[in-house]
């Protein structure tokens, strides 16, 4: 039985190497891949703590987010490729034309 | 039945409102004469009815509102003095409709019907007031006239003048109606009622009032709306400036009908007036304070309908005379000659305007005896009938008031008042000859250019600006030779002869007792019309010892006074006549003997002269006093201070903050996804954080 505590630790790290990920990468599509390594780690919090806990309340709300996680990345992946169309370049700093 | 007497014109003003303009002259003409025609047929056999019976006509039409305490129904009342008004309201106004139909003949189909629409609506709302059994349906008939009188005022709206005059009438005669709705409710609040009769009844219980207590009050407040309305001091300067409407509507709103609705209103609440001694001591001396200025300026001006607005003013000032010294049937006695003589000289004039294509200045007139005989001769009975020369209609009114005043034992200065009386009946008959020998005798002077001093013109050098502006029409018309004057056409001329017949005959009904042993039968008529319902004491005279305004009214008690005093009567009358006669020989010698005379007479009293020309500069008092100071305040203060200052300020600050807010909160607006989804990081840890470390 491996316990609570590395489940937790090893989720840690995921979410910080999806939040490194958006803040440093260049790329939409990275970045958008980062924020689905955000989620999971999310999402492995929620099923560890629910076995944890012996309830099946942490696997069902681990559902909605991949489900919920699919649909963003769908829309997300046409607004990138919508935007690449455009622009030719996937950098986020391009696309600056709605700033003050 | 009764119901039908307004309805009709209303009838007529709606057809002529809504399809008139597609219909010819003859038919838009010949439904407004239509309805006035018939509404005088019914009011004749509902009036017949009335005297037959010796019981008023009560008609209740519908509830109109109630309120708590507040009952009003639209209730319609004919007794012997609303009888009367309805006779003269619908028998002149069908004369002046079937005249107008001449007169405006020159006018488009459109603004022949528009004229007609509004003619009629005059009507129906002018007998609403008079038929009205109620402060309130009296009120709607009063503001409805009003409007009539702004509207046809207006009539040619284009011109400039004509419009200002227009709403010159309507604010001065807001101010009078604004003291007419205070006094309604303070009538209301005192006895709880509305209805003339129940107010009637309700006060003939109560004292005289010796001194300023509610009565006196809401009297007074009530004279006010009689000022404004019947053109009185302080609020008569409307009127003259009112003669920019067409002639006929001069004829019918502001001399025979609309003008006298506050002397109606006072003898209507003759019960309520009776017992406040010290507004009918007011309302004397007003009214006779009226009749000396109107006539002062009506000698001097030379646009002929202002002098006939002057004299206008003049008689009503006669007529509230008569109501403060509680001569009650007397002065609705003069309203009901006066409507006579003054359309007949109203139109008379109109025959002249016509002819001569808008002139309007005495100065370019004369000579007009030969061109337009009908037109003479019945004007000519109108300033006889107007000068007070016995048997015609004036003599008998004005001379029963002066009478009245003379006997009265109430206000203390009666004779005073009297004396006043007098230089006016002077005053009349001089300034209505000085109208007939500049207009219709001597030489024509049509063509002489009024800027120019010459010897005929008497006051030809003193022409302010507002008279030369009228002249206007001088130069277009010079051409015009003698042989193009026409006398009245058919509908006007039989106006004419009528309104003359009406002022040789219409005083024969108030012949007095002293002279030959008439018996007046027209104040026995109107007598019962003043008394509280069911009562059958002299109004005013209730208590003993207290100031009795009506002592001599009344049928018991006048009829000792008339017998102990006949001979002072008949002397009083002798001396009026004089006075009328000596009128007319003092305008024969200053204005066709001796025309030299009178600009000698001008030039040596040059001061008095212009102060009556510029009518005692009461406009421009009146100018400095309220209009300007109103005008400084709304643009000083109003305007510029409070509007722009403040309002103004407030919402433009708001939109200055939030863009001034916003110019700074736009800066967050980077434009980088990093910094977005920092924030939106950061802001979540501070969350957290908050919530695991509090």
């Amino acid at each position: 039985m491996v316990p609570l505590n590395y489940y937790l630790v090893l989720s840690g790290i995921l979410f910080a190497i999806g939040t490194a990920g958006v803040f440093l990468r260049r790329n939409l599509i990275t970045m958008l891949l980062s924020i689905e390594i955000m989620l999971n780690a999310v999402n492995l919090t929620f099923v560890a703590v629910g076995r944890y806990w012996g309830t099946v309340d942490g696997q069902i709300i681990t559902f909605f987010v991949m489900t919920v996680a699919a649909a963003e990345a769908a829309v997300g992946l046409a607004l990138v490729i919508s935007l690449f169309r455009h622009r030719e370049t996937l950098s986020p700093d391009a696309f600056t034309a709605l700033k003050w | 039945m009764l119901a039908l007497i307004p309805l009709l014109p209303f009838a007529g003003f709606v057809v002529n409102a809504f399809v008139g303009r597609r219909l010819p002259k003859s038919v838009s003409g010949l439904v407004a004469c239509g309805v006035m025609v018939a509404a005088f047929g019914i009011s004749l056999t509902s009036a017949w009815s009335v005297i037959s019976h010796h019981a008023p006509i009560d008609q209740t039409v519908f509830t109109w509102f109630t309120s708590g305490d507040l009952n009003v129904p639209l209730a319609l009342r004919l007794d012997n003095l609303s009888s009367l008004m309805i006779l003269v309201i619908t028998g002149i106004g069908s004369l002046i409709h079937i005249y107008s139909t001449a007169y405006m003949h020159e006018e488009s189909d459109s603004e022949y019907a528009r004229y007609f629409s509004y003619l009629n609506l005059f009507a129906a709302f002018m007998l609403v007031l008079v038929l009205g059994a109620s402060f309130p349906v009296m009120f709607v008939g009063w503001e409805g006239v009003g409007l009539c009188s702004y509207l046809l005022i207006g009539f040619w709206f284009r011109k400039k003048s004509a419009a200002d005059a227009g709403k010159k009438a309507f604010i001065v005669n807001r101010i009078g109606d604004f003291g007419f709705i205070l006094g309604m409710l303070l009538v209301f609040v005192t006895l709880g009622t509305l209805n003339f009769q129940e107010v009637a009844a309700a006060v003939s219980s109560y004292g005289p009032e010796t001194g300023m207590g509610v009565l006196t009050i809401a009297t007074l407040l009530l004279f006010l709306g009689a000022t404004g309305k019947s053109a009185q001091i302080p609020l008569y300067v409307w009127l003259p400036d009112a003669m920019e409407g067409p002639t006929p509507v001069s004829a019918l709103i502001h001399a025979a009908t609309m003008v006298t609705a506050g002397v109606y209103m006072i003898g209507r609440n003759a019960e309520l007036f009776s017992h406040a001694p010290i507004t009918l001591a007011v309302v004397a001396a007003i009214g006779t304070a009226t009749a000396l200025m109107a006539g002062t300026i009506g000698l001097v001006q030379n646009d002929i309908k202002r002098v006939l607005a002057y004299s206008t003013v003049s008689q009503l000032g006669y007529m509230f005379l008569a109501m403060g010294v509680g001569a009650y049937a007397a002065g609705i006695f003069h309203l009901y000659t006066h409507a006579f003589f003054k359309a007949l000289l109203f139109l008379g004039s109109g025959a002249v305007i016509h002819a001569l294509a808008g002139e309007q200045d005495l100065r370019n007139m004369g000579g007009l005896k030969k061109h337009l005989p009908i037109t003479y001769w019945t004007f000519l009975i109108g300033a006889i009938a107007i000068a007070g020369v016995p048997p015609l209609a004036g003599f008998f009114s004005k001379d029963e008031i002066l009478w009245k005043t003379y006997s009265a034992h109430w206000p203390t200065y009666h004779f005073l008042l009297y004396v006043v009386g007098l230089l006016t009946a002077l005053l009349t008959a001089t300034y209505m000859f000085r109208l007939v020998f500049m207009a219709f005798h001597g030489e024509r002077r049509h063509d002489a250019p009024p800027e120019h001093p010459e010897e005929q013109e008497p006051v030809a050098g003193d022409a302010t600006p507002s008279q030369v502006g009228t002249l206007h029409a001088n130069t277009s018309h010079a051409a015009h030779g003698t042989s193009h004057l026409h006398d009245a056409p058919p509908a006007m001329a039989f106006a004419l002869i009528v309104l003359a017949l009406g002022s040789i005959g219409a005083g024969w009904v108030g012949w007095p007792h002293a002279l030959f042993g008439g018996n007046n039968h027209i104040e026995k008529f109107l007598h019962e019309s003043f008394l509280p319902p069911g009562g059958s004491h002299e109004p005013g005279a209730p208590a003993e010892g207290a100031p009795a305004p009506a002592a001599a009214e009344g049928q018991a008690a006048g009829e000792a006074v008339h017998e102990a005093d006949t001979s002072t009567e008949l002397m009083l009358m002798g001396i009026s006549t004089g006075l009328a006669a000596a009128g007319i020989g003092i305008a024969w010698y200053f204005w066709r003997r001796n025309r030299n005379a009178a600009d000698d007479m001008a030039s040596r009293f040059s001061g008095l002269h212009r102060l009556l020309l510029n009518k005692y500069y009461v406009d421009e008092i009146y100018d400095a006093a309220i209009v300007q100071p109103i005008r400084i305040l709304s643009t000083g203060a109003l305007w510029k201070g409070i509007d722009a200052g403040g309002i103004d300020l407030a919402v433009n600050g708001v939109g200055l903050g939030v863009r001034g807010s916003s110019s700074l909160l736009r800066r967050l607006q980077t434009g980088s996804i990093r910094a977005y989804a920092a924030s939106l990081f950061l802001g979540v840890v501070f969350i957290l954080g908050y919530y695991l470390w509090r």
